[in-house]
């Protein structure tokens, strides 16, 4: 409960004085009791919002209600849904909590789909009352219609790249039944993740009898006194945090959105930037190199405990490993001093994360001989470099920029890479003007 | 051993022998019964009362035997509410009386027999034949609680649990001459005890005499996690038993004495309020206008929220299943095999009452009316301490008289089920006999005030003998 109060108070929505929860009966087989515990016209959470990046700027979308419910359980089919030979039932979640929240349609496009599940998870995220990375911890079931017209609903998709793809396709696909004259029925559809494509699982002719009746069994509790307590726990929000680092570290919105993106990451930049470094250029190896290589690695991050920020692999679990807040101090202090290239600060990034062992980043530099050249070492490969390459000299004096590139990179290549590539450059051009 | 001991008698012998041979003592008595009253007899009870003689126990109830009705889940005893459904269920878990009773040292006996799902007032449509009246082996023992009190008032257990959903445990405890209490509404936790109408039931005890209903309730009431209907009233049961009702205000609601009522169990109400007097309390006629609507609430809720409780019968998981083309086949044949008949039609009212066009008409003036019974009770309970009237309007009635007509048997709740509506405490206790059979005189009070109840119905017996009287057929 104080959990689902959290929630509203995040989404800026109205939180309800009293609680009440309602039996929904029905038959299923996932359903242990025959019923489940909803909370059925009086929800927790009504008249949130959650603001977007739309398709042309900044998008409110409404949030109807949030209310709570049990988990009735999993049903689990043998190989596809349509083949199945028989259904196993996992009650392991049945009777856990949950908040099942509805937004107004305010969704111009399945992008924005995707973009308000990313924000409205990043924000249950920093909330820390829930856990993205467990298997069913959120699950979306997409309404969408075409033209004004009859809506279809795809029920229990579970990542949120696949509601965009649910959506693209049953869009087409109901646009299509228009163009060829059909009419788009009431129904509720399947998300084949495999395929890509949608299919009906039920059509709703008539509206079931669910005989709501208020659950006897939980006493309705009056919440109101809570709110101020809870609304006292409420973390910095991603949309404060974002305008807040770019006004405290003086970083692009760019990288302040990136950054917040993840509060463990939040966290770990800031635990980065504590320490004196340039907050920039932290920035720039945080968000960009750092980053962009879990992405490519598909590791998500998991953790962070103030020292170091975890991750996991996305589709295996097993393998994990982690990134020390002093590591990144260390190798963007090394940077800002010119004492590394950023070729060789990318190389100990990638270094770190597939390493099996702990290693400094320092070690690491010195191991695999990563340091910068000395200055005259530069001078001395861009002379020779001038003299070797005399066509390549005409070139550019000629006004071929090009050439320039190549000169360039002979001196990375006489130097093995410990050249910086600016340096190199501008040695080149004052040594040829 | 005398056949008939009070809780403090058992524990005397218990001292003098042993428990293990008080349990073999009541085990004896079990084994000639013949009334049906047991469903199951535990196996364990004598090594659970062997354990007791062995390791010492230090609870208010070491080593004393206690009956268990079968809707009282208790781990490793079938515990089937007297149907079909529920064949070879044996519960992983104890429910919260259960828990409080062993931490206490008692010793299970075994499970009582019942009206199917507690629907019923005769214990007639158990799945396992009916059980009989001690007092006429031709008679109901009442129900649904009727194995728990037919099983003390034989003698084949000092006391025993029941369930109270609309007169349950009052109903047979007149019936059967022993004193039965519904407890407050949340003042005993259900967790545990399989439902029939979760807003109006309550697990009370019953026992041969009044100070040993305060001994179980000390044990089994308060609060508990797994109930958010319950709560600690810190109540001291047993400190109410006080001989003592000078200057007490006792009620008389008339519309408890309706059309119907036997002449002598009439008298015999009066006979005791007259004794009351006597005592130097006084009493008053008080009126409950919307008493004569309380039936029907009663039963549209009941039956409402049954129709809710029992959908988990479905043999998919437990219990008696019968096999179908498919699941939804499956669980068709299932219920419609593993139901009896007044359950099936119960389930079948319950799901018409709540349904869309329906529920407005019946479910919700039912729960209206609920509010104006409850309000007649605080009325009435302002201007007095206690209510009195009849527990039954009738005394027991013949085995199979009443079964094929449900709509007189359900009238027969008339005067316990306005108490479950209300949420308000409420005992029998044995009153006067008419042509051998007992009748009850039913003591209702204010919420959680169990101690004034208790305490009124404590000293009507130290000063009359009704709850000495044993039945002949099985002394």
């Amino acid at each position: 409960m104080e959990a689902a109060i959290k929630v509203g108070l995040a989404l800026e929505g109205e939180i309800a004085e009293e609680t009440q929860f309602h039996r929904k009966n029905y038959f299923y087989p996932d359903l242990p009791k025959g019923f489940q515990v909803t909370q059925y016209d009086f929800p927790i959470v009504s008249k949130g919002k959650v603001v977007i990046e739309g398709e042309d700027g900044e998008h409110t979308v409404g949030i109807t209600r949030a209310h709570m419910e049990e988990d009735p359980g999993k049903l689990v089919h043998i190989g596809s849904i349509e083949k199945s030979k028989g259904v196993l039932i996992d009650y392991n979640r049945s009777g856990m909590p949950l908040i099942e929240t509805v937004t107004e349609p305010d969704m111009r496009s399945p992008k924005e789909a995707r973009r308000f599940l990313d924000k409205f998870r990043n924000i249950l995220e920093y909330l820390d009352v829930f856990d993205g990375n467990l298997e069913g911890a959120m699950r979306v079931d997409a309404n969408v219609s075409v033209y004004w017209g009859t809506r279809v609903e795809i029920k229990n998709i579970s990542s949120h790249k696949g509601v965009e793809r649910a959506l693209l396709y049953e869009i087409m696909r109901q646009k299509n039944v228009i163009r060829r004259g059909g009419k788009i029925t009431l129904e509720t559809r399947h998300f084949d993740e495999g395929r890509g494509v949608t299919i009906s699982m039920r059509t709703k002719e008539e509206a079931e009898d669910y005989r709501y009746f208020r659950e006897p069994d939980l006493m309705p509790m009056r919440v109101t006194d809570w709110i101020p307590e809870i609304r006292e726990t409420l973390p910095e929000l991603p949309d404060a945090k974002r305008a807040r680092f770019i006004e405290q570290y003086g970083i692009t919105d760019m990288h302040a959105k990136s950054l917040t993106s993840k509060i463990m990451l939040a966290d770990f930049y800031e635990g980065v930037c504590a320490k004196g470094v340039d907050p920039k250029i932290a920035a720039t190896w945080t968000a960009d190199v750092f980053l962009g290589e879990l992405n490519y690695r598909d590791l998500a991050i998991s953790s962070y405990d103030g020292k170091k920020i975890g991750f996991i692999h996305t589709k295996d679990p097993e393998i994990e490993n982690s990134f020390k807040v002093s590591d990144m101090i260390e190798l963007v202090n090394l940077f800002a001093e010119g004492k590394v290239s950023d070729r060789a600060a990318v190389e100990v990034i990638r270094t770190i994360l597939d390493g099996k062992e702990e290693k400094a980043p320092s070690r690491i530099i010195e191991e695999k001989g990563l340091f910068k050249a000395e200055d005259d070492l530069v001078t001395k490969a861009v002379a020779e470099t001038i003299a070797e390459n005399e066509a390549a000299v005409k070139d550019y004096l000629g006004g071929a920029e090009k050439s320039l590139n190549f000169l360039v990179g002979q001196v990375m290549k006489k130097t093995k890479g410990t050249a910086d590539a600016k340096t190199a450059r501008e040695l080149i051009v004052k040594e040829l003007m | 051993m005398a056949k008939w001991m009070s809780v403090a008698q058992v524990k005397e012998k218990i001292e003098e022998n042993s428990a293990e041979e008080v349990t073999a003592r009541y085990l004896e008595v079990i084994e000639k019964s013949k009334i049906n009253g047991y469903v199951t007899v535990s196996e364990k009870s004598l090594e659970q009362a062997r354990k007791i003689d062995v390791e010492g126990h230090e609870g208010s109830l070491a080593g004393v035997p206690i009956a268990i009705k079968d809707n009282i889940s208790v781990i490793g005893l079938p515990t089937s509410c007297g149907s079909k459904i529920l064949e070879g269920y044996v519960p992983p878990f104890n429910a919260h009386v259960i828990e409080k009773l062993l931490a206490a040292g008692a010793v299970i006996l075994g499970k009582t027999n019942m009206d199917e799902f507690a629907m019923g007032s005769s214990t007639e449509t158990s799945y396992f034949g009916p059980t009989a009246n001690p007092w006429d082996l031709e008679r109901v023992p009442g129900g649904s609680s009727g194995g728990s009190a037919a099983v003390v008032a034989a003698g084949e257990a000092p006391f025993a649990l029941g369930s109270d959903t609309g007169g349950s445990v009052r109903c047979p405890a007149a019936f059967c001459g022993v004193v039965g209490l519904k407890p407050t509404y949340g003042a005993v936790s259900r967790y545990g005890v399989i439902a029939y109408a979760n807003s109006l039931e309550q697990v009370g005890p019953l026992a041969n005499n009044v100070a040993d209903i305060a001994v179980l309730m000390d044990v089994i009431a308060g609060y508990d996690r797994k109930d958010s209907t319950s709560i600690d009233s810190k109540t001291e049961y047993q400190k109410a038993l006080v001989d003592d009702v000078k200057n007490l205000k006792i009620g008389i609601p008339k519309e408890f004495f309706g059309e119907g009522i036997h002449p002598d169990v009439e008298k015999a109400i009066w006979n005791a309020i007259h004794k009351y007097e006597n005592l130097g309390a006084t009493w008053e006629e008080v009126s409950m206008p919307n008493i004569k609507y309380a039936l029907a609430s009663y039963y549209i809720i009941a039956m409402s929220e049954a129709s809710s409780n029992l959908a988990r019968f479905d043999g998919t998981r437990y219990g008696f299943r019968e096999n179908g083309e498919n699941w939804h086949s499956m669980v068709s044949k299932t219920r419609a095999e593993g139901f009896g008949t007044e359950v099936k039609r119960r389930i079948l009212l319950g799901t018409y009452a709540l349904s869309a066009g329906y529920h407005d008409k019946y479910y919700l003036k039912a729960l209206k009316v609920r509010t104006l019974v409850k309000q007649d009770f605080d009325n009435a309970l302002l201007k007095v301490d206690l209510l009195m009237a009849p527990t039954m309007p009738n005394p027991a009635f013949k085995i199979g008289e009443k079964i094929e007509d449900p709509l007189t048997l359900y009238l027969s709740d008339v005067n316990t089920c306005p108490i479950n509506l209300a949420g308000v405490p409420s005992i029998s206790m044995p009153c006067g006999f008419t042509d051998g059979l007992p009748i009850g005189l039913q003591i209702m009070g204010k919420p959680f005030d169990e101690p004034t109840v208790l305490r009124a119905a404590y000293t009507f017996e130290q000063n009359t003998d009704y709850h000495t009287k044993r039945p002949p057929e099985v002394a």
